[in-house]
């Protein structure tokens, strides 16, 4: 099967080489093509990803001056007539700041930047993202952010949550959802939320880091493997 | 003309830099130090010399880029 990605590359965008190796593996080696920032247009996708790094340098806020770039023109028109938007770590936080996701990441409560493995619990399974995993099943993943801690006013939080769009949160290794399992501050330990037609995800975590037994872990395959099962033609 | 947007966390918006610097002056030993909040100051030299379009137009500066207005609140003066 085969899946037409691209990775949108900005100045600072330093994880675009793992998240290609993660598409790759489940599409039967197709390289994703990488998209330079000051393009206008997109090619035909069946996926645009934004990968982590440090986009421009985090100046002002994580995210600010890639959401102006002018391929986010494009990126914005691509969802908004229904194409699949991923965004992971800094690509999470470049779609808060472009507003094709609500709320904000905020430095990470403790202050710290977290270099580590952390537990999530699956949300929400119907989307394409997200159907290779079962409700509620424990995943471990790799946090690597300072800026992880997502905060949005409780009415859209409520709103979030009653549409169904929280997708991973931050968890125990035995499932627990709890102030204690919360690493870095965000609100209601969510780590990754839908738009309201599920077809953009964002993120902090990196399922990417975890495709291989070799990484250390594969539970970030199941990603990959739903999206590719539900966008390759 | 020059504008100074001061750009601050919303109240209820945890500051956890601000919250740090609170601890280290009490570290310090000074005293009587309640909540503490950091924000941004950016300084904006304007070919504009009307006060009032200056201060519109970095208003709007303000709103599209400089503050996230879904957890920041911005302050602009122009002198």
């Amino acid at each position: 099967m085969s899946l037409r990605a691209g990775i949108v590359l900005f100045p600072g965008t330093n994880r675009e080489r793992d998240m290609a190796i993660a598409l790759a593996k489940v599409s039967g080696g197709r390289e994703p093509v990488m998209i330079w920032h000051k393009e206008t247009s997109l090619p035909p996708l069946d996926l645009v990803v934004l990968p982590g790094g440090f986009s421009h340098g985090d100046y002002l806020r994580c995210g600010a001056m890639a959401a102006q770039s002018p391929v986010m023109r494009a990126v914005k028109d691509f969802a908004e007539g229904g194409g699949h938007v991923l965004g992971v770590c800094n690509g999470f936080q470049i779609l808060t700041e472009a507003g094709l996701l609500p709320g904000a990441l905020l430095n990470n409560a403790g202050l710290r930047f977290l270099g580590q493995d952390h537990h999530l619990t699956v949300a929400q399974t119907d989307s394409l993202y997200t159907k290779h995993y079962t409700q509620d099943q424990v995943i471990r993943v790799v946090l690597a952010h300072g800026d992880g801690n997502y905060f949005a006013d409780s009415t859209t939080l409520d709103r979030l949550e009653g549409e169904g769009r929280v997708a991973f949160r931050y968890a125990g290794a035995d499932g627990a959802v709890t102030e204690a399992t919360n690493p870095n501050g965000s609100q209601r330990n969510i780590a990754g939320i839908f738009s309201d037609n599920r077809r953009v995800l964002g993120l902090m975590p990196h399922p990417e880091d975890y495709v291989d037994p070799l990484m250390g872990g594969t539970d970030g395959l199941p990603m990959f493997t739903s999206i590719v099962e539900g966008l390759a033609a | 003309m020059k504008a100074i947007v001061t750009v601050m966390l919303k109240p209820g918006v945890l500051d956890p830099q601000g919250r740090a610097i609170g601890h280290a002056l009490e570290t310090l030993g000074f005293e009587g130090v309640g909540d503490v909040r950091a924000g941004k100051i950016i300084e904006l030299e304007l070919a504009e010399t009307d006060a009032a379009k200056a201060k519109a137009s970095a208003e709007a500066m303000a709103a599209k880029l400089l503050a996230n207005t879904v957890i920041e609140s911005y302050r602009v003066e122009v002198v």
